[in-house]
């Protein structure tokens, strides 16, 4: 008599995840004022985390502090590895779209190559293999053919896809994206939540802040509630839940009734599409 | 008199070869360190440097060191301060900008004051005089200049990223914060050059007007740089030419003629000329 297996099939097949970020009790912040107090969180490699909270909760800090960019005043953090800034050329950032000079004189193709000055380093310039990459990192995001625009000339979509693109040719193991969908029209969405799930399955981990709850439930594997300090870590569908939301907004969170339910929060960020016909603007300091 | 004859003539003479020579390098090496000034908005850091230039004129002058090295040191170690007040003042950053400004300034006239006989040279580096150039003085300027010029163009890509995104650059692993600080240094460096030429007070002209000439024609980070260099280079033979014929004051010459190209640049610019908008903005569906 022949034994058989008693654990499910897929059990074995799913690999044992390895953690490529972890956040230990990390507070950090700026002149003396703290951003984050005591974040304790971990993203497995390969995974997609949304990071959620109103302006100012220390999203945008929390990705400074896994970049390296940003030193913690207390705590500690585990980046692919090793303590932060030490996996320097392993790492992609994309800066919000308000962050960018957009009047700068570089063509889609130059900000792209860009992407590849950290693997070269100094006094290096880039060769046929550079220039391979990012033209396939265009294609990836749909931006072949307007390699010579400045990048001022391009749409907000086409900006973010070229941002993208950027991070693609560098590439890393870990992206960390500042809102990454902010102001782009659903298509541009869904094409580059297609190619971030792509370089999620090909073993790449993604951390993108994101104020499109509706994106993030659906997307993303893991939400990250923060406003000042961690509200909860779990699975993207707790971005539904109405009271862990209404707990990381401070109450300004409707749930409207419906399948899926509809979320609409009053402290959207000035890019986005709200939903509603009225908007509130809170103080938006930092 | 044949045209021929007009623009040799003049180069019978030492001091108009060495004038040219001069004017031609720190027209270039302003160009050059002028793109990235403009496009990190550092015009008024330019202006305070070279104004903190002068106690450090006086003091060598005082001890009987080469006036050069008192320039110089005055110039670097305002710009890093500058660099420093930057990264953790309470103030608002112009506001730094203006108090160590006017202060370093007026303690050089303090300083000047005391003098009590009268001081030709001193007074030459208010407002330049390249056509007072000693062959010393230009070797001094020739390698000073070559140095910054090499620096710059062997990691201009780095600067490039770090001037267009710093997080970006500083995620990717670049040394941003140290590049900030270089490129201060050699913006010092640069200004100290160039006062002979044209004064402390215009020094900033030389390192903005032909950028920015450029950056209202180009889109390409590379064509900005060489039609600055382009524009810097006719505007200083140009300028002492006039100069020699009609007798008029070096440094404000190539001054002048770099502000009338910028003029040019304003009024037929191929994107934001004020003629070539005009079509554009009249209001559609009026």
């Amino acid at each position: 008599m022949t034994s058989a297996p008693t654990a499910p099939a897929t059990r074995v097949l799913e690999p044992a995840a390895t953690t490529a970020v972890a956040v230990e009790a990390v507070t950090a912040g700026y002149d003396h004022r703290p951003a984050l107090t005591d974040v304790s969180l971990s993203v497995d490699q390969g995974s997609l985390l949304a990071v959620i909270g109103p302006n100012g909760a220390g999203k945008s800090t929390l990705l400074k502090l896994i970049a390296g960019i940003l030193k913690p005043w207390t705590g500690r953090l585990t980046v692919l590895g090793g303590p932060p800034g030490s996996s320097a050329g392993r790492i992609a950032y994309l800066p919000q779209a308000e962050a960018v000079d957009w009047d700068f004189p570089v063509t889609v193709a130059e900000v792209v190559m860009m992407g590849r000055y950290g693997k070269l380093g100094f006094l290096r310039e880039p060769g046929r293999h550079d220039r391979e990459v990012v033209e396939a990192a265009l294609e990836k995001v749909g931006m072949q053919g307007a390699t010579e625009r400045q990048i001022g000339a391009l749409s907000g979509g086409q900006r973010r896809r070229v941002f993208l693109a950027r991070a693609i040719a560098a590439e890393p193991d870990l992206y960390l994206l500042d809102e990454p969908v902010t102001g782009v029209d659903a298509t541009t969405q869904e094409d580059l939540m297609d190619v971030l799930e792509g370089e999620a399955r090909s073993g790449k981990t993604v951390i993108a802040t994101t104020h499109d709850l509706i994106c993030a439930a659906q997307r993303f594997h893991q939400a990250a509630f923060i406003n000042g300090h961690l509200v909860a870590q779990g699975p993207a569908n707790l971005v539904l839940d109405q009271q862990l939301l209404a707990e990381t907004y401070g109450g300004h969170v409707l749930v409207l009734p419906g399948d899926g339910g509809r979320v609409v929060i009053d402290d959207a960020h000035h890019h986005d599409q709200a939903p509603s016909g009225e908007r509130h603007f809170h103080d938006e300091s930092r | 008199m044949d045209p021929l004859s007009f623009i040799t003539d003049p180069l019978a003479y030492g001091f108009m070869q060495r004038g040219l020579v001069a004017s031609v390098i720190v027209g270039v090496v302003c160009a050059v360190m002028g793109t990235f000034v403009v496009l990190k908005g550092l015009a008024f850091i330019g202006d305070a440097v070279s104004h903190a230039t002068f106690p450090g004129l006086v003091i060598a002058y005082i001890v009987g060191a080469p006036l050069y090295i008192g320039g110089a040191i005055a110039a670097v170690a305002t710009a890093l301060a500058i660099g420093l007040v930057s990264r953790r003042g309470r103030l608002r950053f112009d506001t730094s900008v203006g108090v160590l400004f006017a202060g370093t300034f007026a303690f050089g006239v303090l300083l000047f004051s005391t003098i009590k006989n009268y001081v030709a040279d001193l007074l030459g580096y208010l407002l330049g005089n390249v056509l007072g150039i000693s062959p010393g003085d230009l070797i001094q300027l020739a390698i000073l200049g070559a140095i910054v010029l090499a620096i710059v163009l062997a990691i201009r890509k780095e600067l490039l990223f770090a001037t267009f995104d710093p997080l970006g650059a500083a995620a990717s692993g670049l040394p941003v914060a140290f590049l900030e600080y270089l490129l201060l240094a050699l913006l010092g460096v640069t200004i100290v050059v160039s006062i002979q030429a044209v004064g402390i007070i215009m020094v900033v002209a030389m390192l903005v007007t032909p950028s920015a000439t450029a950056q209202l024609l180009v889109v390409r980070f590379g064509r900005m740089m060489l039609i600055a260099v382009l524009i810097a280079s006719v505007s200083a033979v140009t300028g002492l030419y006039l100069s020699f014929y009609l007798n008029l004051a070096s440094g404000a010459s190539i001054v002048l003629i770099e502000t009338i190209f910028f003029g040019l640049a304003l009024l037929l610019g191929p994107r934001t000329g004020l003629l070539s908008r005009a079509p554009r903005s009249i209001p559609q569906g009026a």
